[in-house]
């Protein structure tokens, strides 16, 4: 097999990779300025000083998103699995209404969750909170973990199942010994995508917090909308070294959205 | 029996979504129909203000600038990703550059967004620099405006674009490109009569997955663009948040959702018949 190359995608790749990390570069060198400034004044670590010990509401933001990140994302990848698992073998009513409507989120821009998720609750009467940024984001992870765990159940031969069945499996031995342990690595994606977006989520988010109930993105938002805050350069770094090291963990992970 | 196991499995998935995806969903289309409150929400009145209001000039100005910057931030990321992911996909050392690519996919989007605020901001890096070495005497206004928004939804998305097209890539025979080079084929031709319909799910995949959120952007024109650069997800904001015309930020929504669906459902419609066209001639 001859794969060649063309200078053409040399070139876009080269651009690509400079337009990608040029301004990250940027961030991680400013991170050690000593100056309040983008003008370069001198090493320094006072950033990365005032990030740790005088930065009390990221911290409590970061706090907030872990609680938020694994409590939606275990609600919904167990949640997801199951749906995936049902509509993937199984008939009954409703099924198409379940899979059209939990496929719909999807294509729609986020804004519209946050809205329409902000309306409901405004209706209901339900106080922004903690709870409610967890029900946007369990819901807006719902698609997602049925998505990744129905693309591992497409690899997967439906017979094994039947053959279980024939030699006298019942639903629950079907369920823990033979559906769950085949589609472990869907799973295990699922979940590591579903905490990633929920981590990262700010437009849904925006919508649905109340005071007291800010996340890392939504606090990381409020320090850069007038401009330079040489904090968020300290935390740029220790994010993209977190991303850095994520991306090596969930290699390939990716491969299970983008596949259909 | 068989039958109830399923709707077993899916019934809690299905109430969560009726819940807080269906139900929402509907809430605004009702709303879009009803009476604006003194203080916000609404007023249980039938009116058709909302629509009214949604038709003036300025909103549809509005929408048509969205509509303007998604496709073209579309149509860049897409010049730029096609060649990039065909590069990836050719290399001996295509896991260690996908890595590449991985690692801003999973970078916090606001820290992204960001270091283009301090790169292009008015005390940013390159008026510091530019200030410094002479070639300014004032700072130049390089953020505020379509440009910037236009770079930065790009930044934002590329990644989205470059892994459904290099996961197309890379389940391509190459040998048929080849076989067009054999037949006579110029290089260009090769690519652009063979490959592309061939990686043409990837291809749809990279644009749902780069001008949708980009059509219903709210944060990026929000900290980098300017008056000009209003789009339609900043109106719903403002609207929601700040005017409190539930009314009219439920029209918007509505008017959006209905937008986005029949464009997805349009868009796979001609891409599939599209494909099966290709496969007939083939």
């Amino acid at each position: 097999m001859n794969r060649s190359k063309s200078r053409i995608s040399l070139f876009a790749f080269v651009v690509t990779i400079v337009f990608f990390y040029a301004p990250l570069l940027v961030l991680v060198f400013f991170s050690f300025n000593g100056s309040r400034t983008m003008a370069w004044s001198g090493f320094s670590l006072r950033w990365y000083g005032e990030m740790f010990f005088h930065s009390r509401d990221l911290w409590h933001a970061l706090g907030n998103s872990v609680i938020i990140a694994l409590s939606s994302s275990i609600t919904a990848t167990v949640l997801g699995t199951m749906g995936a698992i049902g509509l993937y073998w199984y008939n009954f009513r409703f099924k198409r209404y379940i899979s059209i409507a939990s496929f719909l989120p999807l294509i729609l821009p986020e804004i519209i969750m946050g809205v329409s998720l902000l309306i409901l609750f405004a209706a209901i009467g339900l106080p922004l909170s903690l709870l409610t940024i967890y029900i946007a984001h369990v819901t807006f992870n719902l698609p997602f973990v049925v998505l990744i765990v129905s693309s591992r159940l497409d690899e997967f031969d439906y017979s094994v199942i039947e053959a279980a069945y024939d030699l006298g499996a019942g639903e629950w031995d079907a369920l823990t010994k033979i559906v769950i342990p085949i589609s472990t690595p869907g799973i295990t994606a699922a979940f590591l995508i579903a905490i990633t977006l929920s981590f990262e989520d700010f437009v849904i988010t925006f919508f649905v917090a109340g005071p007291g109930s800010t996340t890392l993105p939504l606090q990381i938002y409020s320090m850069i909308r007038f401009g330079i805050s040489p904090v968020i350069n300290a935390l740029s770094v220790m994010l993209l070294a977190a991303s850095i090291a994520f991306a090596f963990l969930s290699k390939g992970v990716y491969r299970y959205i983008f596949q259909r | 029996m068989r039958k109830n196991i399923g709707a077993l499995y899916a019934f809690p998935i299905g109430m969560w979504i009726t819940l807080f995806f269906a139900v929402p969903i509907t809430i605004i289309f009702i709303y879009s129909f009803l009476t604006k409150g003194l203080y916000g929400g609404v007023v249980a009145r039938f009116s058709f203000e909302a629509y009214r209001e949604l038709c003036n000039e300025s909103l549809l100005r509005t929408a048509l600038t969205t509509f303007y910057l998604a496709t073209i931030a579309t149509i860049l990321t897409l010049v730029l990703a096609l060649p990039a992911a065909y590069y990836i996909a050719c290399s001996r050392y295509r896991n260690t550059l996908l890595l590449l690519v991985i690692i801003p996919f999973w970078t916090n989007f606001l820290i992204r967004i960001y270091a283009w605020i301090a790169i292009l901001g008015n005390n940013g890096f390159l008026n510091s620099l530019l200030l410094r070495i002479g070639a300014l005497h004032h700072y130049a206004h390089f953020l505020y405006n379509k440009y910037a928004v236009v770079i930065v939804l790009m930044y934002t998305y590329l990644p989205y674009a470059i892994l459904p097209l290099y996961t197309a890539i890379e389940k391509f025979d190459f040998s048929l490109l080849e076989a067009a080079r054999d037949l006579g084929a110029a290089r260009t031709q090769a690519v652009v009569r063979v490959l592309l319909p061939n990686i043409k799910a990837g291809i749809t995949t990279a644009v749902l997955f780069t001008f949708i959120p980009a059509f219903g952007q709210y944060a990026v024109p929000q900290l980098v663009g300017g008056r000009n650069s209003f789009m339609l997800g900043t109106v719903i904001a403002r609207e929601l948040t700040v005017t409190r015309n539930w009314p009219l930020s439920s029209a918007i929504a509505a008017a959006l959702t209905i937008m986005t669906t029949l464009g997805v459902l349009v868009f796979m419609r001609l891409n599939r018949s599209a494909g099966e066209t290709i496969r007939e001639t083939a």
